[in-house]
């Protein structure tokens, strides 16, 4: 087999027996990507310098007889929202267009502990605001599996790299759906952790009590291999859980009898895609078949979790991108439209300073972006608190008690990860609310910090990927890897590759 | 619930974003139908709903008062759109007054 | 003015900031010490930069718990930390982290008490304490006529506690004494340096007057807060400044409260007034909101009674302590108890060493501090060492030698260059040729004069007592090292056995 068509549990198990090389492993990724992204443009930054450097390390250190990290030699992508000291992080925006960060975030340093090969930056949309991935500065990514629709967003250039073999592994971001909806419509296996079981230091923050990094790729056992790496405590972020971390890939083995997964009839109602509908239905099957059980739940206030979601994110949002202002980093002004007054009058400057920040905000920014962090401004603001951020609070509480009375009846809960496959590019960007509407199965999930994975469970006709997505309480990713990997020993839909991207 | 184009130069001022006569009138118009939206949380009584504004329970987490190692200044300002290699540099600062 | 004499009340609210005496800052690694050269005391957290994460300083928090209490403040069971967002160049975030409604400690109080009686006793009310992060520094050079502004960071993140009093003050005489009693109790609790030149302590004050009306009512003029004032000083002078500028302001146009939007004013030491500040309405929409990369702090029972008991005397109770253990009025107790810790720990040696609180405290009080105060010394490297100066008030204590001629020996201490030790005490008294004299020396002496003074002795027959210090002098030309008490005394019991 060529290894780009190799799983990352098998990559490493390969590497660490000397079946291949790690050179010889990165090299054809980097050779895949460069033959296929052009059309893709999944990547921002390829290092195919470095990530050389660091194979040829580790099978010197492999031959000389020397440990090796649990990853070594693994090609992994991370989305662009993650800092890394020797690659640019841009956020897929122009405001960090080129910008290097003098630190690696702490699933970086993770990675490069356990010998993983970054292989470079994943395309995204702007400071992970988007479900489509349409919205980054860098273009969009087109997903594998057919060139004019859209991968999802936000970690579509993630989901994209592995859907098209780039990378056996990459790391996404999770605020409302954006690890769990690209890999639905990717075809492949992303996982949303439980809030803190892995470290945010060094993920830029587009919502902070929201947001949440994890793997994306080919299986859940991949899945479970990346998490052992990438999941820990750390000292320097506050809600980072101080929790040990399960030996994931070890607890997979186990038969799903007795599982108890709850299926909620409001995820099927009107807007559903019957195809999607289908595949989702088709997946209960099979995990009934091999002795789960299937419970109705309701979660009453999972309607309300759009609306919710978007005052909580853009609120905190626009509390986290004030920090790009043109004064200590990132893009500003030239003194063309910051040195003297706005052309057509718009605004009156207090100061050279303020004309500053707003030119370089205005400039540095895409639309996307400046209508959250108008959003989220207006909602904070004086006699607006209480009606929409404080009232969004109260409903978050009771999105997560829908989920703490589900989960005393069920072990997990499974339906669709999103209403319909791939859409087209530009088929949603003229209407921002239809875009936000593409994260109704997602969000609640990060409102009330649980854990939830997506992987694929079928084919539309015209051969789009179909997503189910399993959402279980905090800490319950043992469960979810489980299930998720018992399901694709019963199934093959993960295996598919898209016809354009064949080896 | 809809949003005058004053509102949204007002929200502009406050969020440091310069918007043109024609972006104020487009983000009157996606704002004032995203805010119809969230407006359906009005629906619910959550008067006896404690507003929960992060998924953790953890409490009192703390580090100790040991120092560091600092970034030097160079690393410092790396990215500084402008400094004088000790100090980043912006626009005077002059009658305005941070809050303390 | 006096005080019942004055057409109105001033009524003052003080807001200070006070620096937390951390090795580390609020929520990062970096070192607060003062003077490092510009951006060396910066990491990703207090830069701000993409992807970085605050974790609160343990001690911080600790610190200001101390704080809290001694000012008698109820400790918020939760606390949490908010955002306070607005747009600065030293703020590099966008947003100060500190606290809005659930601040860890409100309601206390801290009185003043002027040991002249200058004022009444003052109790004012703590409205809250809470605990921020501070700003960068940011500088003009107006006079070179730059674009640009040079922006430090330094400072950001570097823990502050934030006191917020009732405007219970009455007078700038008042604010002033209020604030040296504040900071003398955070220097005891070792919460702060307080130090005001190098920006560990900040006040702003919050002042407007209250004017009776014929029937009864009282009328309030518009609120003013004052700030840019760094020293003390400064805030007595600039109160009294504005309670007279809003005097005449009222009196000319009548605008009372409410009917102004508060006035920022910022005080100019040197042309000794305050002026307007730009005050624009939108800047105080700070939208605050909970920091979701925080977690809120409980604070548990046994935690504050360990930080109670760890605490130590705050200066008040220390003042009573002193005047009861050494038998010393209030008023010398409190000058000691003012100087703080090591003042009154330089005194309490002496004065155990003695075995007596007075001559310690006169000596003290007299000597030592007006020695300091001369040369601006501390009482730490003071060369008069507590042994030396103990064993010198032993010596005039025991009639060797009188106060003046102590005074010489101490001022001879003072100029060894080093630190003085008893020995030091000897060998100046020998230098002097001071020698005791012995009680059959004097006997001899005086009786020498009386024979040489007939009239003298027939005086104080006639029983003019006082007639025997004509004695003294012709005494001490004799042996200056008699003691004139001693003289005096021999002579008048001589005297009455002839
Ligand atoms: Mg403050
Ligand atoms: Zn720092």
């Amino acid at each position: 087999m060529q290894p780009v068509e190799l799983s990352s549990v098998e990559i490493v198990t390969a590497i660490r027996q000397g079946d291949v090389s790690a050179e010889r492993v990165v090299t054809a990724f980097l050779d895949r990507i460069a033959r296929l992204d052009g059309s893709i443009n999944a990547f921002l930054v390829v290092d195919r310098e470095g990530a050389l450097a660091k194979a040829a390390e580790i099978d010197r250190r492999r031959k000389s007889g020397q440990p090796l990290g649990p990853l070594a030699g693994l090609p992994v992508a991370v989305k662009d929202v993650l800092c890394t000291a020797d690659l640019p992080t841009t956020c897929a925006s122009k405001m960090l267009a080129g910008f290097r960060p003098p630190y690696d975030a702490d699933v970086v340093a993770r990675l490069r502990r356990a010998d993983a090969v970054i292989v470079g930056k994943t395309n995204m949309d702007e400071f992970a605001m988007g479900g489509s991935n349409e919205n980054s500065a860098f273009g969009p990514v087109h997903n594998p599996w057919d060139l004019d629709r859209a991968p999802g967003g936000s970690s579509g250039g993630s989901a994209a790299a592995v859907a098209a073999d780039m990378a056996p592994a990459t790391l996404g971001s999770d605020t409302g759906g954006s690890i769990r909806q690209p890999a639905g419509l990717c075809g492949i296996t992303g996982l949303k952790p439980t809030y803190g079981r892995v470290s945010r230091r060094g993920l830029i923050a587009f919502a902070s009590s929201l947001d949440q990094v994890g793997p994306m790729c080919r299986s859940a056992a991949d899945c479970g291999l990346l998490m052992e790496t990438i999941a820990g405590h750390d000292p320097g972020d506050a809600t980072s859980l101080d929790t040990a971390v399960p030996p994931y890939t070890q607890l997979l083995d186990q038969p799903l009898a007795g599982l108890r997964i709850g299926r909620v009839a409001a995820h099927f109602a009107a807007g559903l895609d019957t195809e999607v509908a289908r595949g989702v239905e088709e997946a209960f099957a099979v995990f009934k078949a091999a002795g789960a059980t299937i419970h109705d739940v309701e979660l009453p206030h999972a309607r309300y979790g759009v609306p919710t979601y978007y005052l909580v994110a853009p609120c905190e949002a626009a509390s986290n991108l004030a920090r790009y202002d043109g004064a200590h980093y990132g893009h500003r002004c030239g003194p063309a439209s910051g040195g003297k007054s706005a052309g057509d009058g718009a605004t009156a400057f207090d100061s050279p300073l303020v004309e500053m920040y707003c030119h370089s905000r205005a400039e540095g920014f895409g639309p996307e972006v400046k209508r959250r962090i108008m959003l989220g401004t207006y909602a904070l603001s004086a006699g607006y608190y209480d009606a929409y951020y404080a009232k969004a609070l109260r409903v978050r509480h009771l999105i997560r008690q829908d989920y703490l009375d589900a989960f005393a009846t069920v072990d997990v809960i499974g339906g669709p990860v999103s209403a319909t496959p791939a859409f087209r590019l530009g088929e949603k960007t003229g209407d921002p609310l239809a875009m936000y509407l593409v994260d109704m199965y997602t969000v609640s999930t990060n409102l009330a910090g649980i854990a939830g994975i997506s992987f694929p469970c079928g084919f539309t006709r015209s051969g789009l990927p179909v997503g189910f997505q399993l959402q279980g309480p905090a800490l319950s990713e043992p469960l979810l890897l489980r299930a998720a990997d018992r399901f694709q020993h019963l199934t093959e839909w993960h295996r598919r590759r898209p016809a354009g991207c064949s080896v | 619930m809809s949003l005058s184009a004053t509102d949204v130069a007002k929200v502009g001022v406050l969020a440091r974003l310069a918007l043109s006569p024609t972006e104020v009138e487009a983000m009157a118009r996606q704002l004032s139908s995203i805010v119809g939206f969230v407006s359906q949380l009005e629906e619910l009584d959550t008067t006896r709903i404690e507003p929960l504004a992060h998924p953790l329970d953890t409490r009192n987490v703390f580090r100790d008062d040991v120092p560091q190692t600092c970034l030097t200044t160079n690393q410092a300002l790396q990215s500084a759109p402008r400094h004088d290699g000790e100090c980043f540099l912006v626009p005077a600062v002059l009658g305005e007054t941070g809050a303390a | 003015m006096p005080a019942d004499a004055s057409p109105f009340t001033t009524v003052i609210g003080l807001e200070v900031h006070v620096q937390l005496l951390t090795r580390t800052k609020l929520f990062c690694g970096c070192p607060t010490t003062f003077g490092a050269p510009a951006n060396t005391q910066v990491c990703p957290v207090c830069l701000g930069l993409p992807g970085s994460l605050p974790v609160m300083n343990r001690r911080a928090f600790d610190l200001a718990l101390r704080a809290a209490l001694a000012l008698d403040c109820t400790i918020a069971p939760f606390t949490k930390w908010d955002r306070k967002n607005y747009f600065y160049p030293d703020l590099p975030k966008g947003y100060q982290i500190s606290q809005y409604d659930l601040p860890f400690s409100s309601d206390g109080s801290l009185e003043v008490v002027d040991p002249k009686g200058a004022f009444p006793p003052r109790r004012v009310g703590i409205i809250r304490v809470h605990l921020e992060e501070d700003a960068g520094k940011s500088m003009h050079d107006e006079a070179a006529g730059t674009a640009d502004s040079r922006i430090d960071l330094n400072r950001a993140g570097t823990p502050l506690v934030e006191i917020v009093s009732q405007p219970d003050l009455r007078s700038p005489q008042e604010a002033r004494a209020w604030l040296n009693e504040l900071k003398l109790l955070l220097v005891y609790l070792g919460v702060s340096d307080c130090n005001m030149q190098e920006g560990s302590l900040r006040v702003d004050a919050n002042v407007n007057l209250h004017v009776p009306r014929g029937d009864g009512s009282t009328a309030k003029t518009p609120i003013v807060e004052i700030k840019n004032m760094n020293s003390f000083r400064s805030v007595e002078r600039a109160l009294a400044y504005e309670a007279a500028r809003q005097w005449e302001e009222w009196q000319r146009t009548g605008i009372e409260m409410g009917k102004a939007p508060k006035q920022t004013r910022g005080w100019d030491d040197a042309a000794g007034i305050t002026r307007g500040q730009r005050h624009k309405e939108e800047s105080s929409d700070y939208r605050y909101f909970p920091d979701p990369d925080l977690v809120p702090v409980t604070v548990a029972a046994e935690e504050l009674a360990a930080i109670r008991a760890a605490m130590g005397e705050p200066p008040t109770r220390l003042r009573a302590a002193l005047a009861e253990k050494w038998g010393i009025p209030a008023a010398d107790a409190a000058v000691i108890v003012n100087q703080g810790r090591d003042v009154v720990a330089y005194y309490e040696t002496v004065a155990g060493l003695v075995g007596e609180g007075k001559p310690a405290a006169n000596w003290l009080q007299q000597d030592v501090l007006r020695t300091l105060n001369e040369t601006g010394g501390t009482i730490t490297d003071f060369p008069v060492g507590p042994a030396a100066l103990a064993d010198l008030i032993g010596r005039v204590g025991r009639g060797e030698f009188d106060t003046a001629r102590g005074r010489e020996i101490f001022a001879g201490l003072l100029t060894l260059g080093r630190a003085a030790l008893p020995a030091d005490v000897a060998a100046a008294v020998a230098a002097l040729g001071i020698t005791a004299v012995s009680d059959d020396e004097l006997t001899d002496l005086v009786r020498g004069l009386l024979t040489a003074n007939p009239k003298i002795v027939a005086d104080v027959k006639g029983g003019k007592e006082q007639a025997a210090a004509g004695l003294i002098g012709q005494a001490r030309k004799q042996n200056p090292n008699v003691n004139p008490g001693k003289v005096r005394e021999v002579a008048l019991t001589l005297i009455r056995a002839m």
